[in-house]
Formats: C-alpha cells, sequence, structure tokens
C-alpha cells in the first residue's frame, strides 16, 4: 500500500508569536519549529496501517524553505521510507489553495492508495488544503477521524462531528485528516535518526513540477495586517474566611458584578 | 456581476445551529451594507417544515435542497449540490457556521469554485469593494486581517462571535431540484452523545476542568455547567490522562470556546489552554495553587480546593437562581 502524509512544518505551540516588521508576517528567528501536531497523527497512522498491512510506501510530501527538510526527516527517523519537499521561494506567497495544488501536482506523480494530512495546521489553522488536494485529485475526502479501518480496497473511518461520531466508508484512494484521539505519535529512536540520514529526501522546485511559479505565487486571499488580540489582565481575587465565604462572594460577583449568571 | 450574499444554514435534530442564526445576522449586516440580497440555504432532508424559520433573520430568499441523500452529512455530496446553487445564483460572498460541518463544506467548495477561503472569522467588514474578515491564527496567539481577492468569497463563522438579530424577511421557500448520483462515500452510522447535551462551542457558558480533577469523576463540573445551562470542557491534560473525550478538550489543539463565562477549574494555565478560551467574555479560575498562571488570564480566581468550592458555588447559584424565580 503507498501512502502519502501531507506535513507541514510549523513554530511550536509553545512559541511566543513575535509581528515582524512588515506587520503582516511573524518574525521567525527565534523559532523551534516542529512538524504540525496533527500532520505528526497522520505520519504515526500512516507508520501504522503500513506495519498492519506488512508492507507498502509511506512517502513524506511538504512544501517549505530549506529548513523544512528537518521536519521531513524526523518523519522518516519515526519510520517514513521517503521524502519530497517542494521548496521554492515563489511559493512563500501562496494562500491555502496555491499550496494544495502545488501537493496535489507532486501526489499526482506518485503512485497511491491513500493520502493521510492533518485537520488543520496550527499556524494558518484555515481547515483547507487537505480537503483542497482531495478536491483537486477527485478522491473521497473524510476529515476529523479518530479511527479507521482499511479491507478490501475500502477505508472505513470514524469522523468526529457535533455532538458524537459518524462512521464514513469510501473506495480506495481517498484522504483523510486527522483528529486528536488517533493515536500517540511515536517517538524517533536514535537508530530511527541515523536510519533517517540516508533515506531518499528529493528537493523540488515549481518549475520541476511543471508548474509556473508566477501562476502558483498569485494569492486569492492575503494576509493584510496582524495584530495582537487584546490582553487580558489579572482581575479580582476573591478572598474569603472559609471556602464557603468565597464560593458565595464568588457566586454573588458573578451574579452582581459581571452579570453573568 | 457577482452581488448577493448566500449564506448556508445547518441544523441538527430539527432544529437550526445557533451559529446559523449568527451567520444570518451577520449576513443581513453586510448585504444591507452592500445594498444586496440576502440569500439563505439550506441542504437536508425533511427540511421545509423547518426551513420558513430563517425568514425570522431577514432573508430575502430561501433555497432548499432536499434529497434523501442529502440525511446525513457528506462531503461529497453536500459540496456537489451546494456548489450547482452557488453557480446558478453567483454571489458575491458565501458564509457559514465555522462548525465541523461548516469548515468541512466550506474547505470543499473554496476548492471546487477555486474561491479563496477564511475559516473561523471573528470580524467582517468591507473595504474599499473587498471582503476583509478578522480570522485568529496561530491559535489565537494572532489575529489576521485577511483580505479576498476573488468573488465569490467563502468565510466561516466563529460560533459565538457574532450578534443575532431578528429581522422580519421573506418567507417563501424555493425548492432547489436536487439530481445525485449514488456517492462513493458512504454514512454507515452516526453515534450521538445523550440528547441534550450543550454544544461546547455554542455554549453560553464552559465549565472546564484540568489536572487538579485528579481523575476521571467530574462530576461536581457537570452538576455547575447543569446548574447554569453550559457545557462541559477539559484541558488537554485532563483529555491526554484518559479522563474526558478529545470532543472535550479546550485548547490550541482542541476547541476554541468563546462564552459568556467561562470558568476554569483545577486548570494551571498553559499558553496553549488560554488560546482556546482568551475569547471568552468573563473567565473565572478556581485553583489551589495561587501561582497558577491562569490567574493572570482570569477576571475573577479563587485559591482553594475545587471540590471544596464548586459544589458550594453550584449551590449559591441554585440559591440565587430559586431566589429569583
Amino acid at each position: 500500500m503507498n501512502i502519502i502524509v501531507l506535513l507541514k512544518q510549523v513554530p511550536s505551540t509553545e512559541t511566543m508569536i513575535q509581528i515582524a516588521g512588515d506587520g503582516r508576517s511573524v518574525k521567525t528567528d527565534d523559532v523551534s519549529w516542529i512538524i504540525s501536531p496533527y500532520d505528526e497523527f497522520a505520519v504515526e497512522e500512516a507508520l501504522r496501517i503500513k506495519e498492519k498491512q506488512k508492507g507498502g510506501i509511506v512517502t513524506i510530501v511538504s512544501v517549505g524553505g530549506a529548513k523544512a527538510a528537518e521536519a521531513i526527516r524526523t518523519a522518516l527517523a519515526m519510520g517514513a521510507d521517503k521524502g519530497i519537499l517542494v521548496n521554492d521561494p515563489a511559493t512563500a506567497g501562496c494562500d491555502g489553495l496555491g499550496i494544495a495544488r502545488i501537493l496535489s501536482t507532486v501526489v499526482q506523480s506518485l503512485p497511491f492508495d491513500l493520502i493521510i494530512a492533518g485537520q488543520r495546521a496550527v499556524d494558518d489553522e484555515n481547515f483547507l488544503v487537505g480537503a483542497a488536494v482531495a478536491e483537486f485529485l477527485k478522491i473521497p475526502f473524510m476529515s476529523l477521524v479518530i479511527q479507521e479501518e482499511i479491507a478490501d480496497g475500502k477505508i472505513t473511518c470514524h469522523r468526529t462531528i457535533e455532538g458524537g461520531t459518524a462512521v464514513v466508508s469510501s473506495p480506495l484512494p481517498a484522504l483523510f485528516t486527522t483528529q486528536r484521539g488517533l493515536n500517540e505519535p511515536r517517538y524517533t529512536s536514535l537508530p530511527g535518526v541515523m536510519k533517517a540520514k540516508k533515506k531518499p529526501l528529493d528537493i523540488k522546485t515549481l518549475t520541476d513540477l511543471g508548474l509556473d511559479p508566477a501562476i502558483a505565487a498569485t494569492p486569492l486571499m492575503q494576509v493584510i495586517s496582524l495584530k495582537f488580540p487584546e490582553k487580558r489582565k489579572a482581575g479580582k481575587i476573591i478572598d474569603g474566611a472559609t471556602l464557603a465565604d468565597k464560593a458565595a462572594m464568588l457566586a454573588k460577583v458573578l451574579h452582581e458584578e459581571a452579570k453573568v449568571i | 456581476m457577482p452581488q448577493d450574499i448566500l449564506a448556508i444554514a445547518e441544523y441538527g435534530n430539527g432544529v437550526f445551529r445557533k451559529v446559523s442564526y449568527e451567520v444570518l445576522s451577520e449576513g443581513r449586516r453586510l448585504a444591507d451594507t452592500l445594498g444586496v440580497k440576502l440569500l439563505a440555504v439550506v441542504l437536508g432532508n425533511d427540511i421545509q417544515q423547518i426551513a420558513p424559520k430563517l425568514a425570522e433573520y431577514g432573508v430575502d430568499r430561501i433555497i432548499a435542497a432536499e434529497h434523501p441523500l442529502l440525511k446525513d452529512y457528506l462531503s461529497e455530496t453536500y459540496t456537489q449540490v451546494a456548489a450547482e446553487i452557488i453557480r446558478k445564483e453567483a454571489p458575491a460572498l458565501i458564509l457559514t457556521g465555522a462548525t465541523t460541518q461548516g469548515k468541512d463544506l466550506a474547505a470543499c467548495l473554496s476548492a471546487r469554485l477555486y474561491a479563496p477561503l477564511a475559516s473561523e472569522c471573528i470580524a467582517v467588514r468591507i473595504e474599499n469593494g473587498k471582503t476583509v474578515a478578522t480570522r485568529p491564527m496561530y491559535g489565537g496567539k494572532i489575529l489576521a486581517d485577511v483580505r479576498l481577492d476573488a468573488a465569490p468569497g467563502i468565510l466561516t463563522l466563529r460560533p459565538n462571535a457574532f450578534a443575532t438579530r431578528k429581522t422580519a424577511g421573506a418567507g417563501q421557500i424555493e425548492v432547489y431540484p436536487v439530481s445525485l448520483e449514488p456517492p462513493r462515500t458512504s454514512c454507515a452510522h452516526m453515534q450521538m452523545d445523550t440528547s441534550g447535551k450543550v454544544e461546547l462551542t455554542e455554549a453560553d457558558v464552559v465549565v472546564s476542568g484540568g489536572r487538579g480533577m485528579g481523575g476521571k469523576d467530574f462530576s461536581v463540573i457537570e452538576a455547575l455547567a447543569s446548574v447554569l445551562g453550559g457545557a462541559v470542557g477539559a484541558s488537554r491534560s485532563a483529555v491526554d490522562e484518559g479522563w474526558r473525550p478529545v470532543s472535550d478538550q479546550v485548547g490550541q489543539t482542541g476547541k476554541v470556546v468563546s462564552p459568556n463565562l467561562y470558568i476554569a477549574c483545577g486548570i494551571s494555565g498553559a499558553v496553549q489552554h488560554f488560546a482556546g478560551m482568551q475569547t471568552s467574555n468573563v473567565i473565572v479560575a478556581v485553583n489551589k495553587d495561587p501561582d497558577a498562571p491562569i490567574f493572570s488570564k482570569a477576571d475573577y480566581g479563587v485559591v482553594g480546593d475545587l471540590f471544596e468550592i464548586v459544589p458550594r458555588l453550584t449551590e449559591e447559584i441554585r440559591r440565587l437562581r430559586g431566589d429569583s424565580q
């Protein structure tokens, strides 16, 4: 089984994000980078499917700068077989649709039975790329998956929906996106890291993919400015002689002062 | 020339989601700003009974697409029918709620129509004829203004971020003739949680428990949420411990909530948790550690054992409610 994982390198979720001088991008100098957590679930699930099916190739595909190779190497160290990084300065201006176009072009050049992607990247949080790649490839799409089974050329996915779960099936090839709870990603081992260094990682430009850099980098949506949300300040600490007094005082201020209960 | 605003409404258990009314209200406001019409679209089965409800929010036209295959949401069928209606109506802007279904459908439509998408918007304005939306990025640590440079633009609106406003509108339902091939995907069944549970992202009150809960017993939290008509949430540590389902997780890698009142119990307040609840109107923290970071962000803090304080708070609220009734 050929499995493709779409992966994005993002600032770690602990990072204090700073706005750059242009007012519309973030500073990347002091950022520590990670595989977007939902994409990490995707890598793990691909490896588990490969192990269960007793064979197959897991290919990691990413669009990003030279640094993104580190994220791919981490996925290779977890056990993925090979990686493809589209590293082209023109992609810096891409919106999600542009990135999905590039990813689907890469995927089209590979054999695949299944594509797994994160439900969203935890930087731009737009929930778009997985769905768009499935759409461009005209394959079935299932989002927010917490459990899957593959049998007889079909995949059955348990999707989280508001207030419950929906069980959806489709023939392969298909694309699904991950939800927390799907698995617990493995740590990389030292032998894994050593092996990863020898695994193939192809770096491609848009021209290599037969895409016109000008077209690929014409976004339909642009960030025009960034700001910080209003900072919340520490409020009142409710005091009282006993815990019962504190609870009563809290109820009172919520009722009379904040007027929220 | 595309001009109108098309809002896609979503329903469950025979009623429209609250966020759908927020979407229609914001759609009405934008339509008035632009001097255009507001169309409401609803997809499903057996919807002609509830569709007229949409008229209460100032809708000019209601398009109902009914088909047995639209009974349960599937990306494939909903995208096909919604895309057909959008192509026919050629709106300038498409709005829907940032629910799991809304975000899924919006993303599929964005690719199908090659139309720009901004998801989880918390404010929308028109600037020089173009749509500019404000949306959180990096788990809410940053707010971005994004401009949509092509029509139709697609926006999903975050629940609880927009006010609802009732305005009289046309009640006429136009039935859209749906024709669907059997889809490749199929929905085998749905497992829904016990009915009557308030959806976390749409709740007016959220009471969350964290590591300080110490175990699976969330009954004190549930009782407080229940008396307030709210929903129960959890921090990542509580979910990682297996005390609560993933669907309860509030935070950067969980759900983002924006209730009128957020009560954090036994949650220290990691930056990732804060990302998921910082836009709440009022934040209350109960924690026995006086140095917990949550207190630096909470409007009201109580230092003490949550198992002592929360039940007493529940009792006090019950008493207040009893007095005022």
